[in-house]
């Protein structure tokens, strides 16, 4: 393959996966943004979404029936999680709200494990084929799974339907004030709660997407499949600046190529075409950036969360006040 | 006349203990000694946790990470020569031939050396950590210190030549047993209650009740949250130890986020600050996970002591949010002045009684 | 209009309110003067909801209001127009403004309405699509109030407006408040600057840790020895 292919390829990926950080990083940072929760069981509404659509395809349920009881099972979900566990915690510390996102979390993982049970299926369950994503597009000299497409295009249209609704309508735009001044945006007469409610609620809608095409491309569920990808999309969030539900969005892609790009670079040593390289340039890649350091990636990943959170806690567009971050 | 009451009553708890340790280990009872190894090991775990994330208030997730490199570290060190040759052919040169399986009689001389060695190369990782760790505040320190845990995992499942990958790792000897764990519960339990009444404990609290400071974190803040970090890895390590040449075989897997809920749930029930929370956290919720299992072998509902432990860990935060002992500690002096009441009102029963 | 009766409020175990009542009209410019931690601020988060009292109860137009949430005390009419403007600075001049009529349904009303705030703050017309963090602090100012009377209030809480403003916009900033209550609506104003505040006043009220001391009419309280030695730096 050449190189500008190669490059070519990789991008796709990365934009794929950072489709998927981006649409959970949004929830996640729209949820933080007003009640200063890191809401771990989002990974889990995702996870959940996935065992619905799961579950229902097995039971020979038509898929675009399956899809809506996908999105409505994880948002009844959310609301649930959002009215009896947090609500209460609303003005307890944020480490307490943390732990209890982790225990809400338990709860659902568990459930979803109990219902296997009850359905008789195994721990780890196969994913339903969906026909429409199966399989890859030809583009010349390229070869794109269609569910990396998919996921491309619907997490591009659905993050622009969620940049409509916070700037055009007047609840998108409450939930922007309830993030900024949650005091100042009662004084104008905005019912929190229901804004607080509405960002759980689009949070499930994205969490949801997400998780069908990560089951997809998965193959599988299983009941922790959400720990991960929760992990990342945080990072995604802390990037953008935690808050900013843009920033969210834009630390989602960049995850999604620092990522690729760490599996891409060690990659290099096997594509450089060896005529014209210098054997020197392979020998480099070869020695200093095996492929070995592949399988790191999540340990780098993280060791730049954390000195990201030293250096700049307001993320890198930096754009969130300190209070926000705190 | 106060301090000799709360030595009385100290040595009363200290000797019940003892009684109740020897009639265990004599019952040869192997499920209750199992019960009561385990409590043991979790006590040192959420004491170990109590002391940085209930003292300093720097909430770390990532103790487990500390437990797991405590496992690791010590049954590479004790695994005998023979196995070491079969079972870790690609350790490095200089490691290859240590074996610290010696014992002087019955005493295992190199599992403590085991022990030791991985307890201070923890607490080494722990400060070099800490450096980088201990200056955020609030939530992000936990999500940081989990951050630590994936780098932890991941490393141990790469690492090969060292861990076996993802591969389990056995033929440990299983030199942990009730007075082992208990021995090592008696100084956790010791040094953290000390430090606690210490002026280091002092500043610990200290910082973490004044807010404004810890946000600019200065040296002020920096050296008891590094000295609770170090000392509560050690601690944890130890724990890692003992696990690790309890169980005989583990995997990467083990030392993961349940480990680290479960753990946190035992701290939250007993109490953030309350080292006495730290014994009684971890017995309430072995108590309640032993039954709720029990419950489960009979209705295969496999999921639901995790669920009913999460619930009650949501109800705890939610309506009694310092736990069940706060930063309250056992009345010893009290307990001594109770008992003797006690026994003279029996003796004034038993000689009224005919 | 509105009736406050023996109120005390609580700020967790500390007693910041003891035994306040007030009134105000239909109409009526009232105000609260008083010194830093007076109570003053409290008075108004407790009647806009943010705060509940302990003891006592706050009518409006014969409506107990002391149960009611934030918004919807926001509602019934009542806006409070906090301390430090707390605007939403990431968001412009014009969603400020939609904020502001967030309770409103009627959409030609809300741009009748906004057309009246123009007419009184031409200058964020100007400004309608810059970031309100962009402001100066006169213009915040003027968009915060402008953002108050969005929400077509009856009666209108203003917290300490003229905080941070240079004397030149203090005056301008009076001459508006006068305007807004020439166009019908009732004003509780909290003010450090006791001497424009009674000058605008019908009436008003003076706190000194968390009580009411003295209730007059603005004139009286002008020329109350007692106020001009505390408030007035003796007649300034």
């Amino acid at each position: 393959m050449s190189l500008p292919l190669y490059a070519l390829q990789q991008l796709i990926n990365a934009l794929s996966v950072g489709s998927l950080y981006a649409l959970m990083a949004a929830g996640l940072a729209m949820v933080f943004g007003i009640l200063g929760l890191i809401n771990f069981a989002h990974g889990d509404m995702m996870m959940i979404a996935a065992y619905i659509a799961a579950f229902s395809l097995i039971a020979g349920i038509p898929l675009p029936i399956a899809l809506v009881l996908m999105v409505v099972g994880t948002i009844i979900v959310a609301v649930l999680m959002e009215r009896i566990a947090y609500r209460p915690l609303r003005t307890a510390p944020a480490v307490a709200t943390l732990l209890t996102s982790f225990a809400v979390g338990q709860i659902l993982q568990n459930g979803a494990l109990l219902t296997s049970r009850f359905a008789q299926q195994p721990l780890q369950i196969a994913f339903p084929p969906i026909d429409f994503l199966r399989g890859v597009v030809l583009a010349g000299a390229l070869t794109i799974p269609k569910v990396n497409l998919v996921s491309l295009g619907l997490g591009l249209v659905l993050l622009l339907l969620l940049t409509l609704f916070v700037t055009r309508t007047t609840l998108g735009l409450s939930m922007r004030a309830a993030a900024e001044d949650i005091q100042a945006a009662q004084l104008m007469g905005i019912d929190t709660n229901r804004v607080i409610v509405t960002a759980f609620v689009i949070g499930a809608i994205l969490a949801s997407a997400a998780g069908l095409l990560y089951a997809v491309q998965a193959g599988t569920v299983n009941p922790d499949m959400g720990f991960s990808p929760v992990l990342k999309a945080f990072i995604a969030a802390v990037i953008g600046g935690f808050g900013s539900i843009a920033g969210a969005v834009v630390g989602g892609y960049a995850l999604g190529l620092l990522e690729v790009l760490l599996v891409a670079i060690p990659g290099l040593g096997d594509i450089l075409p060896a005529a014209t390289t210098s054997p020197e340039v392979i020998t480099f890649f070869k020695t200093y950036l095996p492929s070995t350091l592949t399988s790191y990636r999540d340990a780098f990943v993280f060791a730049a969360l954390i000195l990201l959170l030293l250096v700049r806690p307001g993320g890198i567009l930096g754009t969130v006040d300190n209070d926000n971050t705190r | 006349m106060n301090t000799k009451m709360q030595r009385n009553g100290f040595l009363v708890v200290l000797g019940a203990t003892l009684i109740l340790l020897v009639g265990l280990s004599s019952s040869g009872s192997s499920f209750w000694q199992g019960i009561f190894i385990n409590l043991g090991m979790y006590i040192i775990l959420v004491v170990a946790l109590n002391l940085s994330n209930g003292f300093t208030g720097v909430f770390s997730l990532g103790h487990i990470g500390f437990m797991a490199l405590g496992a690791y570290i010590s049954a590479i060190l004790t695994l005998p020569l023979d196995k070491k040759a079969s079972y870790l052919p690609d350790l490095p040169g200089w490691l290859a031939p240590v074996h610290l399986d010696m014992m002087i009689g019955p005493f295992p001389l190199g599992f403590l050396l085991a022990t030791l060695i991985a307890g201070v190369l923890v607490t080494l990782i722990a400060v070099v950590v800490g450096l980088v760790l201990m200056r955020l505040s609030g939530h992000f320190v936990a999500v940081a210190t989990l951050g630590f845990l994936v780098i932890v995992r991941v490393v141990l499942i790469n690492a090969d030549e060292f861990t076996r990958g993802s591969h389990t790792f056995s033929n440990v000897t299983a030199y942990t047993d009730l007075w082992w764990v208990y021995a090592w519960v008696f100084i956790a339990l010791i040094a953290v209650w000390r430090l606690k009444f210490s002026s280091y404990g002092r500043a610990m609290f200290a910082q973490r009740d004044d807010g404004i400071a810890a946000q600019s974190v200065g040296i002020v803040i920096m050296r008891p949250r590094l000295l609770a970090f170090a000392v509560s890895a050690f601690f944890t390590a130890v724990a890692g130890a003992l696990w690790a040449h309890y169980l005989t075989s583990f995997s990467p897997k083990a030392f993961y986020f349940d480990l680290t809920f479960r753990v946190i749930t035992m701290l939250v029930v007993g109490g953030m600050g309350s080292v006495t929370g730290s014994v009684v956290g971890p017995a309430v919720i072995t108590a309640i996970a032993e039954a709720l299992r029990r419950l489960e072998d009979v209705t295969l509902l496999y999921g639901v002591s995790q669920i009913v432990l999460a619930v009650l860990f949501i109800v705890i935060i939610v309506f009694r949010p310092g736990g069940l002992m706060g930063e309250r500690e056992i009345n010893f002096a009290g307990l001594w002045q109770r008992l003797r009441f006690r026994a003279s009102v029996a003796q004034e029963g038993s000689a009224a009684e005919p | 209009m509105l009736q406050i009766d023996h109120i005390d409020v609580y700020y967790g175990k500390i007693q910041t309110l003891k035994d306040v009542s007030l009134r105000v009209d239909d109409g009526e410019l009232v105000t609260l003067i008083g010194s830093n931690g007076a109570g003053k601020s409290t008075t108004l988060r407790t009647i806009s909801g943010l705060l509940r009292p302990k003891q006592g109860s706050i009518t409006y137009n014969g409506q107990r209001i002391d149960h009611l949430k934030p918004h919807e005390v926001v509602r019934l009419g009542v806006v409070h127009c906090p301390e430090g403007r707390r605007l939403f600075g990431h968001l412009s001049v014009g969603e400020n403004l939609r904020l502001g009529a967030v309770t409103q349904t009627d959409s030609a009303e809300i741009e009748r309405t906004r057309g009246e705030v123009y007419e009184l703050f031409p200058k964020l017309k100007e400004r309608n699509n810059q970031l309100a963090a962009t402001l100066s602090g006169g213009e915040q100012q003027m968009l915060a109030i402008g953002r108050a009377l969005m929400s077509r209030p009856k009666l209108l809480l203003l917290d300490e407006p003229s905080l941070g403003l240079a004397p030149l916009l203090v005056e301008a900033l009076f001459a508006i408040i006068r305007q807004i209550k020439a166009r019908g609506v009732t004003i509780l104003l909290v003010e450090q600057n006791a001497w424009l505040a009674l000058e605008v006043a019908d009436r008003g009220y003076v706190m000194e840790t968390g009580k009411i001391i003295l209730a007059d009419s603005a004139a009286a309280l002008r020329t109350n020895p007692q106020v001009e030695e505390a408030y007035l730096g003796g007649g300034a």
